[in-house]
C-alpha cells in the first residue's frame, strides 16, 4: 500500500461546538478514489471543508501530506458563485492556473493551449468567450471541472459534484475524474447515487456524523452498515452534553476499531 | 455654440480646475463603485461617505479649514468604521450592512455635533455638498494622487478582487488574499469618497462611483468596457454638469450627479440590459 496522502486523527470538526464529523481516524492512501456517503446531516461536506482548510478542527488533527492550497482542489456546492458577474467562461477557467499566474502573472501562449484543452476535455470547445451567467446548469458544472484541470492538483476535493445533473453530463464527469484517478491522484468525493458509487468508486467512506464503516465499497455499502448509518444521523440535540470521549487517538483503540469497520 | 462648450472653460481657470478635478474623479472613483456595485455593496458606499464626515470635522475643528488635516481625519474615521465593521461581522451575529450601518450613524451623528461645535452653516455646507469650483492647487493635486493610487491599486488588485467578488470561496482555496483584497478595497473606497468629497462633498461624492457604474452595468457584459464605459459616462457627465451650472448658475456638484442620473436614467432606457429592452416584444429567436 502507498504511504498516506492524507490522515485524519481522532478528527472532530462541527459549528458551535456541536460535531459534524465526530472521531474520524482514517487513513487516506496516495491515488485513492474514495466516495463518501452517508445521508443528509452526515457531515460530508464538513469533512471536505475542514480537509480544504476551510474549518477548524473542534479537535483531533488532518495531517496532509501535500501542501496546502496550492495542492489541494475543492470544489465546493455551486451556492456561492455569483453568476450575474461579468466573466467569460475563459476567464473563469483560467483562474485555474492561479498557483502558476498568482494576481498578476500574465497568461502566456503555453497556458491559452491548456486552457482550451481543458475547455475541450469537459466538451465545452467554443465557449470561451460566453458570460457564465448565460450557462445552463451543466455547462456551469462542466466549467469549474475545466478550472479543476488547469489546478492541476494531487488532492481533489469534490462536494456532490453531481447534484441536479443530467444523465449525460454526470457520465462525461465521472470520465473526468476516472482519468485523474488513473493520473495518480487521490480523490475525495461526495456522492449519493451508490449504484454509481457501486460501479466507479473502489474505496467508501460511510459517515453519519459518526464514523460507520471505511475500506473497500463492497464491504462498506451493505444493508446492515446502511441501516446502522440512517438510524445514527439525527439532528443536533440542544442540550447535548460535553463529549469524554479521548482526545488522544491511540487511546481509543475501540473506538478506531469501529471506524475501519 | 462653440462658445456654448469651450469659452466657460477657456475663459476661466476655475472651470478648468473644476474640469481636471472630475476627470481624476472619473478615472479613480468610478473604477471603485464599479466594483462596489459588482460587489452588490452600492449602499454601503453611501454608508461610507457619512461614516468619513467625523474625521473630516475633526480636523476642521482643530485646524478650521485644513486641507490636510481634514483629509487625514477623514481617512482615518473612514478606515476605523471599516475595520470596526469587518471586526463586528466576523465576531458577531450581525452581518455587514447592519455593523456597518451602526457605525455609519454614529459617526454621522458625531460629524454634524463636531462641526457645529465651531464655525457656521457655510462651513457644514462646504463639507456637505464639497466646492468643485473651488479647487486650490493642493486639493487638484490630492484628488489626482489618489486617483492615480486607485489605478495602481486595483490593477494590482484587480484578479483577486474579481475573484472575491463572484467565486469568493475559490479564492480562499487558492490563496490568503481575500481579506488583502477585501480591506484593500475598502481602504480604496475610503481614500476615494475623502476624493469626492473635496470636490463634490460627503454627500454627493458617492453619485459620480455608483451612478455612472449602473449606466454603464446596462450596456456591457464584460468587465473590461464595464470599467472604461463607467468612466467615460462620469467625465461625460462631469463636463455636462459644470456645463449646466456655468450657463444656468446652479450649484456644480448636485448639477454633476444630476447629469450623471440623466446619464443612468437614458441607459436603462436605451441599453440592452435595460428596463425598456425587456419590456420590447421579443426579436425572433435563434436556430440555437
Amino acid at each position: 500500500m502507498k504511504p498516506p496522502l492524507l490522515r485524519l486523527e481522532n478528527l472532530t470538526l462541527g459549528y458551535d461546538r456541536h460535531p459534524a464529523v465526530h472521531h474520524l481516524d482514517i487513513e487516506i492512501p496516495a491515488g485513492a478514489l474514495l466516495a463518501v456517503v452517508g445521508p443528509n446531516g452526515a457531515g460530508k461536506s464538513t469533512l471536505l471543508k475542514g480537509i480544504a482548510g476551510e474549518l477548524r478542527a473542534l479537535g483531533g488533527h488532518i495531517h496532509l501530506n501535500c501542501r496546502p492550497r496550492t495542492q489541494v482542489a475543492y470544489l465546493p456546492q455551486r451556492g456561492e458563485l455569483d453568476f450575474s458577474f461579468p466573466v467569460s467562461v475563459f476567464e473563469m477557467v483560467a483562474m485555474g492556473l492561479w498557483h502558476e499566474i498568482g494576481a498578476f502573472g500574465r497568461v502566456g501562449d503555453e497556458h491559452l493551449h491548456r486552457i482550451e484543452a481543458a475547455l475541450d476535455a469537459v466538451g465545452l470547445s467554443g465557449f470561451e468567450a460566453r458570460p457564465i451567467g448565460s450557462l445552463s446548469g451543466g455547462q456551469m458544472q462542466r466549467v469549474r471541472f475545466a478550472r479543476l484541470i488547469l489546478q492541476d492538483a494531487p488532492l481533489i476535493l469534490l462536494d456532490e459534484p453531481f447534484a441536479a445533473l443530467d444523465a449525460r453530463t454526470v457520465a462525461d464527469l465521472m470520465q473526468l475524474i476516472l482519468a485523474w484517478h488513473r493520473e495518480g491522484r487521490t480523490i475525495l468525493t461526495v456522492v449519493h447515487d451508490l449504484d454509481q458509487v457501486r460501479r466507479h468508486f473502489p474505496t467508501c467512506l460511510l459517515l453519519a456524523r459518526e464514523p460507520v464503516a471505511f475500506g473497500p465499497t463492497a464491504q462498506v455499502l451493505t444493508e446492515p452498515l446502511l441501516g446502522h448509518a440512517r438510524r445514527l444521523s439525527e439532528a443536533f440535540d440542544e442540550e447535548a452534553a460535553v463529549c469524554h470521549r479521548p482526545e488522544d487517538a491511540h487511546a481509543d483503540d475501540a473506538h478506531a476499531g469501529e471506524a475501519h469497520a | 455654440m462653440i462658445d456654448f462648450f469651450l469659452a466657460p472653460f477657456v475663459d476661466f481657470a476655475f472651470m478648468r480646475r473644476a474640469l481636471a478635478g472630475c476627470l481624476a474623479l472619473a478615472l479613480g472613483a468610478t473604477p471603485v463603485g464599479v466594483f462596489l456595485l459588482l460587489r452588490r455593496m452600492s449602499l454601503m458606499g453611501d454608508a461610507m461617505s457619512h461614516a468619513i464626515l467625523p474625521g473630516a470635522a475633526l480636523g476642521y475643528l482643530a485646524f478650521g479649514l485644513s486641507l490636510a488635516a481634514m483629509t487625514v481625519g477623514g481617512i482615518l474615521a473612514g478606515l476605523a468604521v471599516v475595520l470596526l465593521a469587518g471586526l463586528v461581522t466576523r465576531s458577531s451575529v450581525l452581518k455587514e450592512d447592519a455593523s456597518l450601518a451602526t457605525f455609519y450613524l454614529l459617526s454621522l451623528a458625531a460629524g454634524v455635533m463636531i462641526v457645529s461645535l465651531r464655525g457656521n452653516n457655510l462651513d457644514l455646507l462646504h463639507v456637505l455638498f464639497g466646492s468643485v469650483l473651488a479647487l486650490d492647487d493642493a486639493s487638484l493635486l490630492l484628488i489626482a494622487a489618489i486617483a492615480s493610487l486607485t489605478l495602481f491599486g486595483l490593477a494590482l488588485l484587480l484578479r483577486p478582487l474579481a475573484l472575491e467578488c463572484f467565486d469568493p470561496a475559490f479564492l480562499r482555496g487558492v490563496s490568503r488574499l481575500s481579506p488583502v483584497a477585501h480591506y484593500g478595497f475598502l481602504a480604496l473606497v475610503v481614500f476615494n469618497l475623502v476624493a469626492g468629497f473635496h470636490a463634490l462633498g460627503t454627500l454627493m461624492a458617492v453619485g459620480i462611483m455608483i451612478l455612472p457604474a449602473a449606466a454603464a452595468r446596462v450596456w456591457t457584459r464584460r468587465l473590461g468596457p464595464l470599467l472604461a464605459t463607467a468612466s467615460a459616462l462620469a467625465f461625460a457627465s462631469a463636463l455636462a454638469g459644470l456645463l449646466l451650472s456655468f450657463h444656468a448658475d446652479v450649484p456644480a456638484g448636485p448639477a454633476i450627479v444630476l447629469m450623471c442620473g440623466l446619464a443612468y436614467l437614458a441607459s436603462l432606457l436605451l441599453a440592452p440590459d435595460g428596463v425598456l429592452a425587456a419590456r420590447l416584444p421579443a426579436r425572433s429567436h435563434l436556430e440555437s
